[in-house]
């Protein structure tokens, strides 16, 4: 009944996914753009946008989600839900690499005129809801995988949550509803990166373990490297595949700020803007290190 | 139509919509009914009839908005339901982001229907009573808001609801409301209906006040006094030339409505609309005077205590009336005005 979901997003973007070694090459040219935007644009948020770069990476590249840039809401896509609008910058380079809009967009990010803004918005093609104030997209994603199981849809929903954002109420109304009506077209990708804007999540309010905590919840759990992008691709497409009336939810173990110093899993990285000196230096020396988009 | 016709039987507004809604679903396969664990006797028939299309989330007003956000992108059209200042306030952020600002992007169609307006659950209390909601529901932009004075208004507001997209709140009483349309319903597109016209003052009332209004107008009469009355049932979509023509028949205008004065309910609404097209009308506003009160009473000893009863509504346009230049050509109060009653 279930499409195979690298068959389904192939037939929607007319591309083999990507295999591990151009996964890997992929997520770090994604980094670097990601760099690159920040750098141009330092009211974006770099830190949180850094720890997911991998989880958009395998969800694009790697044949998890089916899309049609040319229509980004066509009836046949699998829904995206990007709950953690701010941490979502390193989706810019991506949505312009795959044709969503032109590459030039990215050179006016924040600007008068763009599309682009620092917390992205569903005027950009390829966003679905209002991410800015978090802790909305999983309820939403929730009655959109809802309404596509009553319309027998073979698509999917997944949705990208920060943990930090899971400390609001309304997720947990929507967790219990999941597993209640048995969506297992629902899947929820947790960037865990255990900071939010104060500190650290585990000395505010600690999430403990995500697994058992929605495993309680009647949620089926897996948990990855978030950085390993084969991994986390593999991981994701087995989610997508299983249909066991359960809902779904992977834990990507994460960094903040993964590969700046002094931004990496620093406490307060999602307020710190790196030195423009700084970023120049490291995409200086990690030039080279990608394939050309 | 005709006059032969027997009395319209008084329904309350949730039954009389949601019957719509119900018959609708038999060849609407788009329409889908949420709840946040509320229920009547018409919804027991939508739960039964159509288990695929109805869900009840619990008591979750949040998700309630949440899950019918999602619902209505994929291009279903809901009904959500619940008490309403819970599917008002106590979930105003998703109302505010997954309909308001979202619905600005992405079409969608999701009816709020508010059961409780202002004080029509007499006896559970300020947390059940509703005084905010018009406030909080006309400041969002793309929100329709949409407040019926009795059944047969409510029922007639399902297609509208039905065939436009955008977000809307449907502000129902919780009581049953004497019926004032009884030979069909008003003219729905202008938005509000002139149940009577005056000389003196006009007063535009909304919602249960409408029934108020017009009991105030019977006794202003005894007292000399020329009262109009008009009935706002589309909050946010009336004709404004109509009704601007309306009241420039008038000496003044007086609002009257079941929630807190002078905090943007609609008479923060007409004023707005009087001064940003230059009428200089004199006008009076009527509402429940801000604060939360614990007493109980039937709902009319409560209206008096907070200065929307039949009588002290009078009172008010009496002093208002007498206030404005060319007053002396007014009517004196009768000396044996009983204040008793009031």
């Amino acid at each position: 009944m279930r499409r195979d979901p690298a068959t389904a997003a192939a037939e929607v973007i007319g591309m083999t996914p990507l295999g591990p070694e151009d996964l890997r090459a992929k997520a770090q040219w994604v980094w670097r753009e990601t760099l690159k935007v920040h750098r141009k644009a330092p009211e974006t948020r770099l830190a949180s946008s850094l720890s997911s770069v991998e989880i958009f990476v395998a969800l694009y590249y790697g044949g998890i989600i089916a899309f049609d840039a040319r229509q980004p809401l066509a009836e046949h896509r699998d829904r995206c839900i990007i709950s953690k609008g701010h941490g979502s910058i390193c989706m810019y380079p991506i949505l312009a690499d795959l044709g969503f809009f032109p590459k030039a967009e990215l050179d006016r990010v924040c600007h008068a005129g763009g599309i682009l803004g620092g917390i992205p918005d569903p005027v950009i093609p390829g966003y679905e809801t209002i991410n800015g104030s978090l802790g909305h997209g999983l309820g939403v994603g929730t009655g959109v995988a809802l309404g596509l199981n009553r319309k027998q849809s073979p698509n999917a929903v997944f949705v990208v949550a920060g943990d930090g954002e899971l400390h609001e109420g309304a997720n947990w109304e929507a967790i219990m509803f999941a597993s209640q009506h048995k969506l297992d077209n629902l899947n929820l990708v947790i960037d865990d990166n255990r900071i939010s804007m104060l500190g650290y999540t585990d000395d505010i309010i600690t999430h403990d373990h995500f697994t058992g905590r929605l495993g309680a919840f009647g949620w089926e759990c897996s948990e990855v490297d978030g950085h390993d992008v084969v991994a986390v691709q593999a991981a994701m497409a087995r989610m997508k595949a299983s249909a066991n009336g359960k809902p779904k939810v992977l834990v990507a173990r994460t960094l903040k700020g993964r590969g700046v110093p002094g931004l990496e899993n620093a406490a307060l990285s999602h307020i710190i803007n790196p030195k423009p000196e700084l970023l120049d230096q490291i995409l200086a020396q990690t030039a080279g290190q990608d394939t050309p988009s | 139509m005709s006059t032969q016709a027997p009395a319209t039987r008084p329904l309350a507004m949730r039954d009389a919509f949601l019957d719509r809604i119900w018959r609708a679903m038999a060849d609407d396969a788009q329409i889908f009914f949420t709840c946040a664990d509320f229920g009547s006797p018409v919804l027991d028939k939508i739960r039964a009839d159509f288990p695929q299309r109805f869900v009840n989330v619990g008591i979750a007003e949040q998700n309630l908005i949440n899950i019918s956000a999602g619902l209505a992108l994929e291009g279903y059209k809901v009904f959500a339901y619940a008490i309403a200042p819970f599917i008002t306030m106590r979930c105003y952020e998703q109302v505010r982001v997954s309909l308001a600002l979202l619905s600005e992007v992405r079409p969608m169609n999701v009816n709020l229907i508010g059961v409780g307006a202002g004080y029509s659950y007499v006896v559970s209390g300020p947390t059940h009573q509703c005084y905010e909601d018009l406030t909080a529901m006309r400041a969002l932009p793309n929100m329709r808001v949409l407040s019926p004075a009795d059944h047969v208004t409510a029922g007639a507001l399902f297609p509208q609801c039905l065939d436009n997209l955008g977000p809307k709140y449907l502000r129902f009483d919780a009581q049953v409301l004497p019926v004032l349309y009884e030979n069909g319903p008003p003219d729905m597109g202008r938005g509000f209906h002139v149940h009577r016209s005056g000389s003196d003052v006009c007063v535009v009332a909304t919602g249960y006040m409408v029934h108020t209004a017009l009991a105030m107008a019977e006794r202003l009469a005894h007292h000399g006094i020329d009262a109009g009355v008009v009935d706002l049932f589309n909050v946010t979509g009336f004709d404004a030339d109509a009704l601007l023509a309306t009241l420039q028949a008038h000496a003044g205008v007086v609002t009257m409505e079941e929630g807190f004065r002078g905090r943007g309910g609609i008479d923060a609404m007409m004023f707005d609309l009087l001064t940003q097209r230059g009428i200089r009308l004199p006008m009076r506003n009527i509402g429940v005077e801000p604060g939360y009160r614990f007493e109980l009473g039937n709902r009319q000893e409560l209206h008096e205590q907070v200065g929307i009863g039949i009588g002290a509504a009078t009172r008010t346009v009496e002093a208002f009336l007498r206030s404005l230049p060319g007053a002396a050509q007014l009517p004196k109060p009768p000396p044996k005005q009983s204040r008793a009653a009031a």
